[in-house]
């Protein structure tokens, strides 16, 4: 029935293949709701666990309303601190996301120019560039972004670490990840450049930049775009995992890695929802923009369909 | 009884919008040593029948009635094992490209001895010795030797002959030959089709043939099969088809194909490409005015002698690379001394085998890359050749190319209005006079398109409408010197015809200088006034084109005229054709 209506009515040959895979709407529908929970988490929350005073020790692990001590007030229970553990995990992915999508736009921006640049004029700017890349490639992505957290750790005075902590995650995040933008954009400029339409371009004697952003680069997105969504997922992986060792955002700020850490520390002595619910929601939302991501692969990519 | 008989055979695909009959009551029969052509355009449902036969049709597909028969025996509606036995046994294939047909990590040996034990019952010496006895059949010399080696080894044309000694190792009843030399140089396709005449006939082969090819067709087959959208348009006797042909389409086939025995000012009795949407006609003249002022104007009329447009003498290009960092410079020698001279209103043919350096020779010219010696004029001005050209380069708007692949020469993420815009905009031609829209859509008409395909993406044009959009983005920069290089390579015959007419129509009104470049004769004589012969990065021949058809000089150029399949036994070209005196 549903697939009688999208034969009849959907034109877009994307659209038709989202509609009709049913992974590509459970992940996206998934994917939307997260983000839109997250947008407006101050708008739905019961409360903000950013503000001291809105918490109160006394209300410290409480368990989830179902359980036998449970309160309504605390739909899913509350830390050690007495903080709501649903608001913290509303303001948490809301944190996560921003900085996965931030440091994926970073790594987009320096992958993507080095790539392009380095795919169309080749030769000494390209081999160097490569060879950085390959360089890159050699260190865990982890370990990148604990040197660079590191570094800027001990530059930065200790008094801007908190207002600073976003930034520099950022960037850790980003630089782990330019290599694959670069990888994949050079490669795709590589092919692009001998087609007829940039030599017509030349002969024209458009200037380089020109023929790099208004010719090759729209010629080049459907690639760049999948390996954004899935790079998307290893950047909130990163960034949780960073959190999670303690080297990632500060505590009063809960992203969802923080929110593990946490519960570790109480998952031996029964109090199970601080560490399950915030992992439920981290692995939710992997999954779902990984499969939003598998999908994307397999509509952009003509051989595999 | 006839090897294959195929009676009624319909093949539909279902795709998502809708199902489409791919081959409409398709029949023909084959008797064994015999050669039926398939012949068609793209689209036209030739190689869905050989895959029909096959078995090897796409999962979307599928035989809605009729019957194929090999030997008698009803094939259509086998199961895949049985299938499977045949293919490579009764029935083989030889494929398009030699190339990619081989294992390459496989012997010549390999090949063979494996097909050979698949579908007999012999010992491995045996079976090897067949294999050199069937490689000595397609005449590769020293088989003993040659049959040990990897494809690479082996040059195109005896590969596609190794690739045809596999076809009949397993002793076929039929041979599915599709497009069997359109990846190789004319010279060898004339061995390659000869061979596989000659095999047909000793081993009591029947072999279908399909191409798209006219002079492959009236070379080697006995009874050909017209294809059009799927319909058997006409069929019979080969002669009789091609000779005295009755339906209008044809005809209309016959006509488009270029003739390298006579010139014609232009190709007549063409049925005209189906254009979307019609333009209306008070909008048409207006048009042609716009483009006609927009084409002309500032441009001193040429009267008198014909003066020189473009002259590049004694043009030297080296391309040199270096491997790696640590490694000696690796130089070749692409064009050596070439000089060339096209005057103004008149077409440089410019003709070669692949490698030969013509590319090079239109790239120098529009500063893609930088000789190593040589002048050249354009215009009496001295153009800069050995330095990377400026970029606001009188040449860069006054020359424009046309390119070889309409696919991949307009921009697929861009509207066709700013891909005939950018020249506009990019360099500066607009002050204030006609409006930018007005002129991009005069372009478009003058190409023969209608304006509402401006706001349309390149995909949804077909290729030789895609050609003409390229032609009009040559156009809007007002050039005076247009460079075609291999301009209808990638396009049907017809499409072909009508879009060399159109280049002449465009070189008529506007007295373009054009430099012609194609491994086509026949297409070449039907453009060029003078013609220059490449080899190797040397002209080897240059003079007009008349007398170079008629009596050619070098013994390079005889050859090439040689081994171009003759064309005698098709009708006369259109119904109205006037020859050129």
């Amino acid at each position: 029935m549903w697939r009688k209506i999208i034969d009849g009515t959907v034109e877009n040959e994307f659209l038709y293949y989202f509609f009709r895979s049913t992974s590509a709407l459970v992940s996206s529908s998934l994917c939307l709701i997260i983000l839109l929970s997250a947008l407006f988490a101050p708008l739905i929350s019961a409360s903000n666990p950013y503000d001291l005073t809105t918490f109160d020790l006394l209300d410290s692990l409480t368990p989830p309303f179902w359980e036998e001590k449970g309160s309504s007030r605390f739909l899913l229970g509350t830390d050690d601190q007495g903080r709501d553990l649903l608001s913290s995990i509303l303001y948490g992915t809301r944190l996560s996301l921003a900085i996965g999508v931030t440091s994926i736009v970073f790594a987009v921006v320096i992958g993507v120019s080095l790539g392009l640049m380095a795919g169309y004029f080749g030769g000494r700017f390209d081999a160097v560039v490569m060879r950085i890349a390959d360089v890159q490639l050699s260190l865990p992505a982890i370990l990148t972004a604990l040197l660079i957290d590191g570094i800027a750790r001990g530059l930065l005075p200790a008094s801007e670490h908190d207002r600073l902590m976003f930034f520099v995650l950022v960037v850790a995040i980003g630089l782990s990840l330019w290599v694959n933008f670069a990888r994949t954009a050079r490669a795709s400029t590589f092919v692009e450049r001998n087609k007829e339409y940039v030599q017509a371009a030349e002969i024209m004697g458009l200037p380089k930049w020109r023929i790099l952003l208004t010719h090759i680069l729209p010629n080049i997105m459907s690639p760049l775009l999948v390996i954004m969504t899935i790079d998307l997922a290893i950047a909130i992986l990163l960034e949780a995992t960073l959190s999670f060792l303690g080297v990632g955002v500060p505590a009063n700020q809960p992203s969802l890695g923080t929110l593990i850490r946490i519960g570790t520390e109480y998952i031996f002595s029964g109090e199970w929802w601080i560490v399950i619910f915030p992992s439920l929601m981290l692995i939710i939302l992997i999954i779902s923009v990984n499969m939003v991501g598998d999908f994307l692969r397999d509509v952009l990519n003509p051989k595999l369909k | 009884m006839p090897v294959l008989e195929i009676k009624n055979l319909d093949v539909k695909f279902s795709t998502r919008f809708g199902d489409h009959e791919a081959v409409k009551n398709f029949s023909c029969s084959l008797d064994a040593g015999q050669i039926h052509g398939l012949v068609g355009e793209s689209g036209a449902g030739k190689s869905t029948i050989g895959s029909a036969i096959l078995g090897i049709l796409p999962e979307n597909a599928q035989i809605t009635s009729g019957s194929i028969q090999l030997n008698g025996r009803e094939i259509s509606k086998l199961d895949n094992r049985a299938y499977h036995r045949l293919r490579g046994g009764e029935i083989s294939m030889i494929l398009q490209d030699p190339q990619t047909s081989l294992n390459p990590l496989l012997t010549i040996e390999n090949h063979l001895v494996e097909t050979i034990l698949q579908h007999q019952n012999l010992s491995e010496e045996q079976a090897l010795e067949q294999a050199i006895g069937y490689l000595q059949q397609v005449g590769i010399p020293e088989p003993e030797q040659r049959i040990k080696q990897y494809p690479h080894q082996f040059s195109g044309g005896m590969r596609q002959r190794v690739v045809i000694a596999l076809a009949i190792c397993s002793r076929p009843s039929l041979i599915i030959a599709d497009e069997p030399t359109t990846a190789l140089d004319v010279a060898i396709q004339k061995q390659i089709l000869s061979l596989i005449r000659n095999l047909a006939r000793e081993q009591e082969v029947a072999v279908l043939l399909i191409t798209h090819d006219m002079g492959v067709i009236a070379e080697i087959t006995n009874t050909i099969s017209i294809l059009h959208n799927g319909h058997n348009v006409e069929d019979g006797e080969t002669p009789d088809v091609l000779g005295r042909p009755q339906k209008n389409y044809t005809r209309n086939l016959i006509s488009a194909v270029p003739r390298i025995d006579r010139r014609l000012d232009r190709f007549s009795g063409l049925l005209e490409e189906p254009v979307n949407g019609s333009a209306a006609e008070i909008s048409h003249t207006q048009t042609k005015e716009v483009a006609r002022t927009w084409l002309l104007e500032n441009r001193s009329a040429s009267a008198g002698a014909k003066p020189q447009s473009l002259e590049i003498s004694d043009l030297s290009v080296v391309f040199s690379s270096r491997p790696s960092l640590f490694e000696k410079k690796l130089e070749f020698q692409a064009l050596n001394r070439v000089n060339l001279t096209v005057r103004a209103g008149e077409t440089l043919g410019l003709v070669g085998e692949s490698g030969s350096g013509k590319s090079t020779v239109a790239k120098t010219i529009v500063g893609i890359h930088q000789a190593k010696s040589g002048n050249m004029t354009f215009k009496s001005r001295n153009v800069d050749i050995l330095r990377k050209r400026k970029r606001d380069d009188p040449t860069r708007r006054s020359v424009q190319m046309i390119f070889q692949d309409p696919y991949s020469s307009l921009n697929n993420r861009w509207k066709i209005y700013d891909i005939i815009a950018e020249p506009l905009r990019f360099y500066n031609l607009l002050d204030g006079g006609t409006p930018e829209d007005k002129i991009v859509s005069a372009m478009i008409e003058l190409v023969g398109l209608t304006t509402e395909s401006l706001y349309k993406y390149p995909h949804q044009f077909s290729g030789g409408q895609r050609q003409r959009i390229a032609i009009a983005r040559a156009l809007v920069a007002r050039p005076e010197f247009l460079i075609c290089d291999e301009p209808t390579s990638a396009l049907d015959v017809t499409v072909q015809a009508i879009i060399l007419n159109l280049i002449k129509d465009i070189q008529d009104q506007f007295n373009l200088s054009i430099l012609f470049i194609s491994h086509d004769l026949p297409v070449i004589r039907q453009m060029a006034d003078d013609i220059a012969v490449m080899k190797a990065g040397e002209i080897v021949e240059y003079g007009p084109s008349e007398p170079f058809f008629t009596q050619p000089q070098h013994a390079y150029s005889q050859g090439l005229l040689a081994d171009i399949p003759s064309l005698d036994l098709l009708g006369p070209p259109g119904g109205i054709a006037e020859d050129r005196p």
